[in-house]
């Protein structure tokens, strides 16, 4: 048992203090916890290494041909990653179109808009969003999402699907498990963090600027686009951004919902395939066969460098916009 | 006698008097918008958790939660015990493994590093950390760990060590935030007493700050257990629940993935049944992290 002396210090807390050999453990705590953080410098550094090296057949039998074909073929060793690109960035577009609208919506309403009693459930209700696996999304939009998903999207093909070039994006015989359906599911799971870092981007506008224009006889509208929106608008750039980082490489909600396709198509409500959902559909069978097990691999280190260069870019503005605010 | 009208609302007063309806009008639009963005957000919420507690309350019963996995998932009985114990198990090694480098490498940040240009370096790159793709995470320890490099096929620890690396940079950033919190003059004080730094850290500053960084833990490890796409290539398949570190393994995410692919009735309904026991295992995880640092900020006070 400790002592404690008059002070209410315990003793062995002075002698520990005391200690000559203080000096070492002192230095060695230091450098374990300098390790401990450049450890994950380290596991950056190693995750580009080693699926770099393991997907090297790919790129030195043909990586141009890898990054811009566009048939995916592994029974007659033609790997091309351009649909599985394409289908990555056309269900992620579809995500920001829906999800920044709302995220944007609830954030002005929880911080400028919401009774006082009424923001903390809400933050909570849309935080909830983020605590759902992303397998149950899938399993939710696979069971659930696709039968009315499709009749809708029926309808609107009936509709315009005589237009010129608007049948080229809507038009076509619909199918339940789509790039539209996909995009749905990634925007449900992006609203959660693209409203958490909005809210926090517009915490940063001085409520004093904001009163000052509501005694000028602004109406709330005019006072949020007067001297909200001019500060926020780089913060806001950052947090889409960072939601996008998180949709291009969701994996089993997309891999459930987005159907099966290997070739470019403009129907938004036809099957695709992303990147991630690809490798986790193909990869255990890939195994055997070196070439197109380091054509999967190749796809994750692209997928990889894209999600690194839009957190890296995303991180840059908000950091400077904080940066900014703080002045 | 004058009688002086009664004070009211400047806003009723400005909507009235001044405001022409052009103004007015686009002002009420806004409003709808962000009324209706929480609306439209919180219906797939709704129906999400009416799916899966609708769907999935039917499911589980006594023997679903305790018996082992069918060999074919069509055939109907059966249990996922099996998956509840090994995402205990994996999420239980994967804490093990990312909190304490997390915690550490908080401190590094907070205690040591400050603003020098190695501690914005791992600041940044924790933050970037967190942005990168479970799959690729999943692949990447199967690159190091499962089919190449050190050859171990697939086990626990493999699967383990790929939610850990996701887990270490959310424990990192979460931790600072904490350490950042317990007031400077604690530090003071115990270095008036002549303490070194490590003994001030580990006898004053962790103390104050456990319960916030086992909040952190705790959501880091929520978000984990929720976790698919890690698991794919590294624990591998099993149906039987087994301690060993090295031997495969199977999740609940796994199983919800499996068997949501398959559409006889049978796998629907145990693929519903799972995730309700995935999502109250998650949700007794975030609620007991809440628990925690509600003490924590009450003793703050």
């Amino acid at each position: 048992m400790t002592t404690l002396d008059s002070a209410g210090v315990p003793d062995d807390y002075i002698a520990s203090a005391r200690r000559s050999n203080g000096v070492w453990v002192d230095r060695s705590f230091r450098g374990a916890a300098l390790g401990a953080g450049l450890s994950v410098l380290a596991i950056l550094a190693l995750i580009a290494y080693f699926t770099t090296k393991q997907a090297w057949p790919i790129f030195r039998h043909d990586a141009w041909g890898f990054i811009s074909g566009t048939r995916w073929d592994p029974l007659n060793n033609r790997f091309g990653a351009l649909p599985f690109i394409y289908g990555t960035a056309v269900a992620s577009a579809i995500a920001l179109v829906l999800a920044v609208p709302l995220s944007i919506g609830i954030a002005l309403f929880t911080n400028e808009l919401a009774p006082r009693r009424l923001r903390r459930p809400v933050i909570y209700l849309i935080d909830l969003l983020a605590a759902i696996p992303s397998v149950v999304y899938g399993l939710w939009a696979l069971a659930v999402l696709e039968k009315p998903a499709k009749n809708v999207y029926q309808w609107i093909s009936d509709t315009v699907g005589k237009i010129p070039v608007l049948d080229r994006v809507f038009g076509g015989v619909p199918s339940g498990a789509s790039l539209m359906t996909a995009g749905i599911v990634l925007a449900i799971m992006m609203v959660p963090i693209v409203t958490a870092i909005s809210r926090e981007v517009l915490a940063t506008v001085s409520q004093d600027d904001k009163n000052a224009a509501l005694a000028m006889g602004a109406t709330r509208w005019e006072m949020l686009r007067a001297c909200v929106f001019p500060r926020v608008r780089s913060g806001l750039v950052g947090a889409v951004m960072l939601g996008m980082g998180r949709a291009l490489g969701e994996t089993i909600a997309v891999a459930l919902v987005i159907g099966s396709n290997q070739k470019i198509d403009s129907h938004i409500f036809h099957s695709g395939d992303s990147m991630a959902s690809v490798i986790a559909h193909e990869f255990g069978e890939a195994a055997t066969t070196p070439l197109y097990r380091a054509a999967l691999i190749g796809l994750a280190v692209l997928l990889f460098v894209f999600t690194l260069l839009v957190n890296v870019l995303a991180r840059w503005i908000t950091g400077r916009a904080a940066k900014r605010a703080a002045l | 006698m004058t009688t002086i009208a009664p004070l009211r609302n400047p806003e009723d007063w400005v909507g009235e008097r001044s405001t022409s309806p052009r103004r007015r009008l686009s002002n009420g639009l806004a409003s709808a918008w962000m009324v209706g963005s929480v609306v439209i957000a919180l219906v797939p919420l709704g129906f999400i958790a009416f799916y899966v507690i609708a769907k999935g309350i039917s499911v589980i019963s006594w023997s679903f939660l305790t018996r082992n996995i069918p060999i074919v998932s069509a055939s109907a009985g059966g249990g996922i015990w099996p998956a509840i114990a090994g995402t205990l198990m994996l999420t239980v090694v994967a804490a093990a493994l990312a909190v304490p480098l997390g915690v550490l490498a908080a401190i590094y940040l907070n205690e040591y590093g400050g603003d020098r240009p190695i501690a914005r370096v791992i600041r940044f790159m924790a933050d970037v950390m967190t942005g990168v793709p479970s799959i690729v995470m999943g692949l990447f320890v199967a690159m190091i760990w499962v089919s190449a490099g050190l050859h171990r096929g697939f086990s626990t620890l493999a699967g383990a060590l790929a939610l850990g690396c996701l887990m270490l940079p959310i424990v990192i950033r979460s931790s600072e935030e904490i350490l950042k919190l317990v007031p400077d003059e604690l530090r003071q004080a115990s270095d008036a007493l002549g303490a070194r730094r490590w003994v001030t850290v580990t006898r004053v500053v962790l103390p104050a700050a456990i319960a916030g960084i086992v909040s952190g833990a705790m959501l880091a490890v929520a978000r984990a257990a929720g976790e698919t796409a890690p698991l794919l290539f590294t624990i591998g398949a099993s149906r039987a629940f087994t301690l060993q570190l090295n031997a495969q393994n199977t999740a609940l995410p796994i199983q919800i993935w499996n068997n949501a692919q398959d559409p006889t009735i049978a796998a629907q309904d145990r693929a519903w049944g799972a995730a309700l026991t995935l999502i109250v295992l998650v949700f007794l995880l975030t609620v007991i992290a809440r628990i925690v640092a509600a003490r924590f900020s009450t003793q703050e006070r």
